[in-house]
């Protein structure tokens, strides 16, 4: 905004004046202070320091001046005009952080609201059950063997060191196919697997079979004709009971908390003999005060399952030399060790497929 | 077996002090397994004493009742020694007679409290007891009038009614068949729990001798019944009563008291484990013949049923034919009733096989039956008939008769050789050879010789075959519970194997991709296929067949998961969970129908033939994923509209499995049950079929109770596992820009995505680096029976930047090529 240049002394030129230059840099300053937001400040911008402004347009005028006024004149317009560069800046970070603060408020969200959009999935108990006794004896240098579940009965049975005729063939109530002349059942156990491990390996042999079996069972809270066993086979040069006794004591502290021990009695199993069934002391009340404790029924013992040295006359039908080798072989029911654990009372819920169940699992347990 | 207590320790003598859960569970720790301890009065509590009636006063009342209004005297036990006032609606007593009675205080079984109480205008104070009300049986006629001497007013009467006799149930094991006696219950106390002692073995005792005084019997088949032992009695009194402590200890080891004769033959098969049986010996006609049964020949058993025999049952016959079932069940025509006084007692040592067979071909499952088939001791047959007469001589009156057939010897026992330190190898015990001897003679072996020991087991353990089967009888004395714990050291393991560590992530792939693992039973029946709209010759309806199923509805093993699957997720949405995803991995059975599965021996090893025979004769058994997914894939809400589930997602869940396997799949149409014929996805990989998705069809999802555009898939998991990628190659990519270009192609709607795609890229060349379908149009601007597809496709050169019009130049060759192959014609 200069004005008219009506006197033309040099010295005269009334925009490079000290007092006017001073003003000009105040009146810009001022503005930049009152800038209120960003676009304001744009319009200060143009104002104070674009092409047009009076102390752009007074720079145009030092050219008119005399020599030794020139470098007096543009010193003090450079500095004017270096201020309100600075001012300018300065006040555009401020906006610019204010403004920035401002949208951020109004981006704010409700946190609480549910997020939940996709279903969540989970695995079953039984299968992480399973997984969690196999990686037990897979640390252990165990393996995982597996067979089929419509099996031969030479396998199921006869192999087993359980005839035709052996009364125990009635303890497990079996699944026939037809035609009957096929010898083909549901596996009522695990066991042939042990069966088929030992006629296609050579000792020693370490390996646990997880898998399901098969009983004529109706199906109720307890009784399922469908369930799931874990068996454990080792044979070995110079096994012995304490072995085995040494390995359950390991898997039931593994799973059930240490400190967790077993306890055997005598029983009767075709396939082992000695046998006996495994107890496992109780992991909620450990045989303190068991009166009243819920999950082992006050026996402070909760049975857990078979198991046994393996009969040499399995040995021999499986190929392994009993003069050389001796195993021990054990059995637990996976669902019901799942129930005890975790405080099923009633086997159903495993195989309704009712989501509620499986989900509460997740995909650890 | 249950056995009251005070029957096992009429034959074995315990330290004094000793309990019933001591016992118990020292019969636990040696084998034979506590299942519960039972006493009739365990729910009675408080006092409950001997009366004797002094006065009643029948008192008619107005409801037509007559109540008796009794004083009783129980002596001191109501504190007082004054006759206590009761009430008592029962007639069947009279002034003097010995009642029991419950005082104030005390508590029946069923919680039921006694008190003093008002009513019929006295102050009843107790209760004279029934059988019923103590929880002794059911009869409720009257109330227990006590015998004269049963004692003195004011006694405890739990003693005289057996109220605290204890019987002890125990879990029998196959092997231990000497166990389902009292014999053998006290011979394992004798064993088992320290300080026992005085075993008097109720099976020794002086028998007569035999002689052919008496009823002739012949036996046919000495293999079959290797001893068979007749005696008789007769003026037998067929009203008299079985004595109290009989009917007493036979109810308490669960059988039912019925008569005299049969109650004194159960008796002494419970005391001995030799089970017994009476004939009406006037019924009996002519000698008894013991043989096979001939086929075709019938018989009519004890229960009433009319069996067709099999060769292999053994029967014993007498003039009239067939009149009893050996050692199973015996024949109506014999049968001993009210009216017999006669009884020709038969106890007979039959082939533990045959017996087994038998009751399995007949269905018939009997306490002698159970005996028999396990193995008794066939030594005592004389001893058990000497027993029987003399109980029935004892308490029916009878008179022995002269004469005692015995038929055949019992069986020689094996003589078995067992290494003296064998106990101690198996175990893991220092058991010296000393200590296993000890052991062995302990349950009744005899031994001879050392380092090797020769043994001969009693005649009562037919289990005792083997070297091994001596080692648990010495480990089990020596206690089970002394094994130490001593942990084997395996070689290194190689840990799971690929094919398990697959099956592992596919089921965490799921689980991430929303899916919940369910297990179904694998029992399928006509009705499940049929709800699937599987043709009549669709191979999965080639089922194997159960020969006994739980039920004919589900009477096969399935051939494919989806019907457990649809069921279960029906059930959720049934359970109004409407949004449900499920997968479930299983084994399937797909019959090969190959023959039989050989029956080895098993005296070796089989040879690798038979083996793998053995295999091929059993069906397939692949190892299927299947998934449903129903209801909204992703729910509706503040983000916006929910996603209904599509076919897509059913694919996509096989995706998400191939990819965790590395694997490609494509899909193609396809029509198969139970989808929607129009989408159905056939899943290949590498050319190979593995599966189908898709929209399941709208019947099946109604016959399943889905809602409609239910989605699900099924493949054979054990081919994709097999197919998965075993070592991944490290990925080179270029770090050179991008150029893209876009194409729109139109075709015939009947063309598949899929089609278009392969020839796009394979028409771009090696400078494509992705193909992306973004669009898929259809309606007036492409025409009827067209649609537009619209392709994103990238391309980049490994080693430098592409040139201008390069990238132009390789989308022209993809939309060539897939003109020329699929008629596409680029949109303009």
């Amino acid at each position: 905004m200069s004005g008219p240049n009506t006197d033309y002394d040099p010295v005269e030129v009334t925009p490079l004046k000290a007092d006017q230059v001073e003003a000009m840099r105040e009146a810009a300053l001022a503005a930049i202070a009152d800038a209120a937001d960003l676009d304001a400040l744009k319009q200060v911008r143009l104002d104070h320091n674009g092409d047009r402004s009076p102390l752009a347009l007074a720079n145009r005028e030092i050219g008119a001046l005399p020599p030794q006024a020139r470098k007096e004149a543009g010193q003090r317009v450079g500095q004017a005009r270096g201020a309100i560069n600075q001012a300018l800046a300065a006040r555009q970070a401020v906006l610019e952080a204010e403004h920035e603060q401002r949208m951020l408020a109004e981006e704010t969200v409700d946190v609480s609201l549910p997020t939940t959009r996709r279903r969540r999935g989970s695995r079953h108990p039984l299968t992480l059950q399973s997984e969690l006794i196999a990686d037990l004896f897979v640390a252990m240098g165990y393996e995982v063997a597996e067979g089929p579940v419509v099996e031969a009965e030479w396998l199921n049975f006869d192999a087993l060191n359980l005839g035709p005729d052996h009364p125990a063939r009635t303890m497990q109530d079996t699944f026939w196919t037809e035609p009957a002349e096929d010898h083909v059942v549901l596996r009522t156990q695990t066991s042939p697997v042990q069966a088929r491990t030992m006629l296609t390996r050579k000792p020693p042999i370490y390996v646990v079979c997880p898998g399901r079996v098969f009983r004529t069972d109706e199906y109720d809270a307890t009784h399922s004709p469908m369930f799931h066993q874990v068996e454990g086979l080792v044979v070995d040069e110079g096994i012995t009971m304490a072995h085995l006794k040494g390995t359950l004591d390991h898997f039931a502290s593994q799973l059930f908390g240490d400190g967790i021990t077993t306890r055997f009695r005598p029983s009767y199993f075709p396939f082992t003999e000695p046998s006996a069934e495994v107890d496992v002391r109780c992991f909620v009340c450990r045989g303190v005060d068991s009166a009243s404790c819920r999950t082992c029924r006050g026996e402070g013992w909760i049975e857990w399952g078979g198991c046994g040295v393996v009969n040499p006359r399995v040995l021999i039908a499986c190929g392994v030399d009993p003069e050389v080798y001796s195993g021990f072989a054990f059995g637990m029911g996976i669902d019901r060790s799942f129930m005890f654990r975790h405080g099923l009372e009633d086997l159903r819920p495993l195989f309704e497929g009712d989501v509620r169940f499986s989900s509460a699992f997740g995909t650890e347990i | 077996m249950k056995a009251p207590l005070s029957w096992i320790l009429d034959h074995i003598d315990v330290p004094a002090g000793t309990t019933t859960e001591h016992i118990t569970d020292r019969l636990t720790l040696t084998g034979l397994k506590l299942e519960a301890i039972e006493s009739p009065g365990r729910d009675i509590t408080g006092p409950l004493v001997i009366g004797r009636v002094l006065t009643m006063e029948a008192e008619p009342q107005k409801n037509g009742k007559t109540i008796n209004w009794c004083t009783v005297d129980v002596g001191d036990a109501n504190g007082t020694g004054e006759p206590q006032g009761i009430v008592c609606g029962a007639h069947n007593f009279k002034p003097g007679d010995l009642v029991v009675t419950v005082l104030p205080g005390g508590v029946l079984p069923g919680g039921f409290e006694i008190g003093a109480r008002k009513t019929y205008g006295h102050l009843s104070a107790g209760m004279i007891c029934s059988s019923r009300e103590l929880g002794l049986g059911d009869d409720h006629d009257g109330i227990i009038v006590l015998p004269a001497d049963a004692g003195t007013p004011g006694q405890d009467v739990r003693p005289v009614l057996g109220l605290d006799e204890e019987t002890i149930e125990l879990e029998i094991n196959p092997d231990r068949a000497y166990a389902l006696s009292i014999r053998g219950i006290a011979r394992e106390v004798l064993v088992s729990v320290e300080g026992a002692s005085g075993f008097r073995d109720p099976a020794l005792r002086d028998t007569p001798p035999a002689d052919d005084l008496g009823h002739p019997v012949v036996v046919e088949d000495a293999e079959g019944c290797p001893v068979f032992v007749a005696r008789r009695v007769s003026g037998f009194d067929p009203s008299a009563p079985t004595p109290d402590f009989m009917v007493r200890r036979i109810t308490a080891a669960g059988m039912r008291p019925i008569s005299l004769a049969v109650d004194v033959t159960n008796y002494v098969m419970l005391e001995t484990g030799r089970p017994i049986h009476g004939y009406d010996a006037d019924k009996v006609r002519g000698a008894l013949v013991v043989r096979r049964a001939r086929d075709g020949e019938r018989l009519t058993t004890l229960d009433g049923t009319e069996r067709r025999l099999d060769p292999g049952d053994l029967v014993v016959c007498d003039d009239s034919g067939i009149i009893g079932l050996g050692g199973v069940m015996g024949g109506e025509t014999t049968e001993i009733s009210g009216s017999t006084t006669s009884v020709l007692v038969e106890a007979a040592h039959w082939d533990a096989v045959s017996m087994y067979r038998t009751g399995r071909r007949h269905k018939i499952t009997s306490e002698a039956g159970k005996r028999n088939e396990r193995g008794v001791d066939p030594t005592i047959c004389e001893a058990a008939a000497d027993r029987v007469v003399e109980l029935l001589v004892e308490h029916g009156g009878a008179t022995a008769e002269p004469g005692v057939t015995v038929v055949g010897t019992p069986p020689a026992q094996p003589v078995v050789e067992v290494a003296g330190d064998l106990a101690a190898r198996v175990s893991g015990m220092p058991i010296t050879e000393e200590r296993s001897v000890e052991c062995l003679r302990a349950v009744g072996c005899e031994v001879t010789g050392s380092g090797t020991l020769s043994v001969t087991p009693p005649p009562w353990r037919p289990d005792l075959t083997d070297a091994q089967d001596f080692s648990e009888e010495v480990i089990r004395l020596v206690g089970y519970d002394r094994v130490p714990s001593v942990l084997p050291t395996p070689p290194s393991g190689r840990g799971l194997t690929r094919a398990q560590q697959l099956r592992r992530r596919v089921g965490r792939t799921l689980a991430g991709e929303g899916f919940v693992e369910v297990v179904s039973f694998p029992f399928v029946g006509a009705s499940d296929l049929d709800a699937l709209g599987l043709p009549a010759d669709d191979p999965r309806r080639d089922v194997l067949e159960l020969t006994n199923p739980l039920s004919a509805e589900a009477g096969s093993m399935t051939t494919t998961l989806l019907p457990g699957v649809l069921r279960a997720a029906g059930k959720n949405v049934g359970h109004g969970n409407a949004d449900v995803a499920l997968f479930e991995t299983g084994t399937v059975t797909l019959p090969r129908h190959a023959g039989p599965a050989a029956i080895l021996p098993v005296d070796r090893r089989p040879t690798a033939e038979e083996l793998a025979a053995l295999d091929a004769a059993l069906p397939a058994q692949p190892l299927h994923l299947a998934v449903v997914a129903a209801g909204d894939a992703s729910s509706g809400g503040w983000w916006g509209e929910a996603r209904p589930v599509s076919w897509a997602d059913a694919v996509e869940a096989v995706r998400s499995v191939t990819d965790a396997l590395g694997l490609d799949v494509t899909a193609a149409a396809a029509e198969v049950a139970p989808w929607h014929p129009g989408r159905c996805a056939e899943l290949s990989v590498d050319g190979e079929v593995v599966g189908h998705a898709g929209e399941l069809h709208p019947t099946v999802c109604q016959a399943f109770g889905l809602p409609k555009r239910s989605v699900a898939a099924e493949v054979d998991l054990d081919l994709l596992i097999s197919r998965a990628v075993h070592l991944r190659q490290a990925p080179a990519f270029s770090s050179y820009p991008v150029a893209k270009e876009d194409v729109a192609l139109v075709v015939d709607a009947a063309v598949p995505a899929a089609d278009v795609e392969a020839a796009l890229r394979e028409g771009a060349g090696e400078l494509l680096e992705s193909i992306r379908l973004f669009d898929v149009y259809t309606g007036d601007q492409v025409g009827e029976g067209k649609k537009s597809l619209a392709y994103a496709l990238r391309f980049r050169a490994p080693d430098r930047t592409l040139k201008e019009g390069e990238a132009a130049t390789a989308r022209d060759a993809a939309v060539a090529l897939a003109a020329q192959q699929t008629g596409a014609v680029q949109r303009a």
